[in-house]
């Protein structure tokens, strides 16, 4: 009976690659990722909840969705290697799919402010401010 | 709901009546899920992780899924029954390891498990019998659009949902499915799959995940990317994968029948004797003698109604299970002789293998087509 140990050395010798967590972390920092990270910007904290780079050099997690926001230049050529594709293309929360439909919607009416102001025509452009106001609202507050 | 009620049944996919359940043991799909702008759990200071758990713990005890459920917050459960949980594999190793701040919430029927402030603030699993990858999304699924009209989750229109590890990021998806493979392992055709299916992008792990060793012929086979592709893509994929294995796991026992059945029946012979008579028995030699006498089962040579008491024995004789069963802490030691005492019990009314029924699996064997995943 043949035994198979997978574990972290004999994985690797079996061309197994596991690219969750810390092992992942140290394949891309040997392929120098992780210093992509840091060129790109220097001792940035995250607003939202303080995280640095050098925090995800050392845990391989980020602190909070903000830190997609903050760290997204570097983080790009990190997931590109990562993964299969470089966006979403799965599911989108009722929520979020609100969201991007009222944003569709508020760019067409912005766009269509900007127009009716340039024609002088502000009855439209009364009308059209009171739409955008009102999806800012519901932006504001979602449901 | 309470823990020991949650032991005393088997669970769903314990049970083993899914599609191709002799050798896919489980399917489990897990979604991974956070809060916007909250702090990630291995982040978040103590008062903040404690609010975002009271906040998630509410919301979850709330779905129709999680009547009756069991739920229970990681510092109020001891390390051993922290431990039996993960032998069902209903929290992960790494979420045992965790104290005040977080919780584990598992349906009735087990077949839905949600931990709170693993590494992610929600990580929900499906985990059904067979290879029924599809139907544990599909619940998974299910409760996650139930839960994203309460709770306002971190989503990127570019990126998806977001996650603490970037390698989750996207679906936020782990479709993983757990198959027996004596076959393969006893022909040595096993280092050839894992490294063909990881060339295609998918994982091959062993036991109880990332990081632990193959026993008992189990190996874990999941997707690695999360970018990119859709759920439904995923998982057809992985299951179309499984299948194939399926098939090479047939053709490697066909093989053995065919080629070496002398060697296939004194590995079986090996292992009903050292089960039926050893005093001391670790938990690796445990599970890999148990996955040959339930190889012989698949092949015909032990009768087929005996097949619960060999499935049941290879979660029993765990060690968690195993010290909550004589509800005593026990050292490897004692452990070793108690486990060989459970399994020669269970094995004196076991027959002998039979030999002349050792047949091959065609009589047996509806499951090389196409799979009945629906």
């Amino acid at each position: 009976m043949q035994k198979v140990n997978l574990c972290d050395a004999c994985s690797k010798e079996k061309g197994v690659q596991d690219p969750t967590g810390f092992a992942l972390a140290d394949l891309l920092l040997g392929l120098g990722a992780t210093d992509e990270i840091e060129k790109g910007a220097p001792g940035q904290k995250c607003p939202v909840c303080g995280f640095s780079q050098a925090d995800f050099k050392k845990t391989g997690r980020l602190g909070c969705s903000a830190c997609y926001v903050t760290f997204a230049e570097s983080l790009s050529s990190l997931l590109k290697a990562m993964h299969k594709g470089t966006e979403h293309v799965g599911k989108i929360p009722e929520r979020a799919q609100r969201a991007m439909a009222l944003n569709n919607r508020m760019r067409a009416l912005t766009e269509n402010l900007r127009k009716a102001v340039a024609d002088e025509n502000y009855e439209t452009a009364a009308s059209l401010r009171d739409q955008i106001r009102q999806i800012e609202s519901e932006l504001a507050n979602p449901q | 709901m309470n823990l020991s009620a949650i032991l005393a049944s088997a669970g769903e996919w314990l049970r083993g009546e899914g599609p191709h359940h002799r050798i896919v043991i489980s399917s489990r799909v897990r979604l991974a899920r956070n809060l916007r702008n909250r702090p990630f759990p291995g982040w978040a200071k103590k008062a903040e992780r404690n609010s975002i758990l009271e906040l998630v713990r509410a919301r979850v005890e709330e779905l129709p899924e999680m009547q009756e459920a069991f739920a229970e917050n990681l510092q109020e459960l001891s390390a051993l029954d922290r431990q039996v949980l993960v032998e069902r594999h209903l929290i992960s190793r790494e979420h045992a390891a965790k104290g005040a701040g977080s919780a584990v919430v598992v349906n009735r029927r087990q077949t839905l498990s949600i931990m709170i402030n693993e590494e992610d603030h929600l990580r929900m699993q499906s985990i059904r019998s067979g290879l029924q990858l599809k139907q544990a999304f599909k619940l998974v699924d299910k409760v996650d659009t139930a839960l994203e009209n309460k709770l306002d989750f971190a989503f990127d229109p570019r990126l998806g949902y977001l996650t603490a590890c970037p390698t989750n990021v996207g679906t936020g998806m782990r479709a993983s499915a757990m198959l027996h493979l004596p076959g393969l392992v006893l022909s040595e055709l096993i280092n050839q799959v894992i490294q063909a299916v990881s060339k295609i992008g998918l994982a091959v792990r062993g036991l109880y995940g990332e990081g632990t060793e193959a026993m008992g012929n189990l190996f874990q086979i999941s997707n690695q990317t999360t970018l990119g592709e859709k759920e439904d893509e995923i998982i057809s994929r992985l299951s179309k994968v499984i299948e194939t294995i399926i098939e090479k796991e047939h053709d490697a026992r066909q093989m053995l029948l065919q080629k070496k059945p002398a060697t296939l029946f004194d590995q079986i012979g090996r292992a009903y004797g050292i089960l039926t008579y050893a005093h001391a028995m670790p938990s690796k030699e445990a599970l890999n003698l148990l996955s040959i006498i339930k190889l012989g089962m698949d092949l015909g040579v032990f009768p087929e109604d005996h097949r619960l008491a060999i499935d049941a024995l290879f979660i029993e004789t765990q060690p968690a299970h195993l010290q909550k069963a004589s509800q005593q802490k026990l050292n490897a030691e004692e452990r070793d002789y108690l486990r060989a005492q459970i399994v020669r019990e269970r094995l004196k009314l076991f027959p002998k293998p039979d030999i002349s029924k050792l047949a091959g699996e065609s009589g047996n064997y509806p499951a090389t087509g196409p799979s009945n995943d629906e």
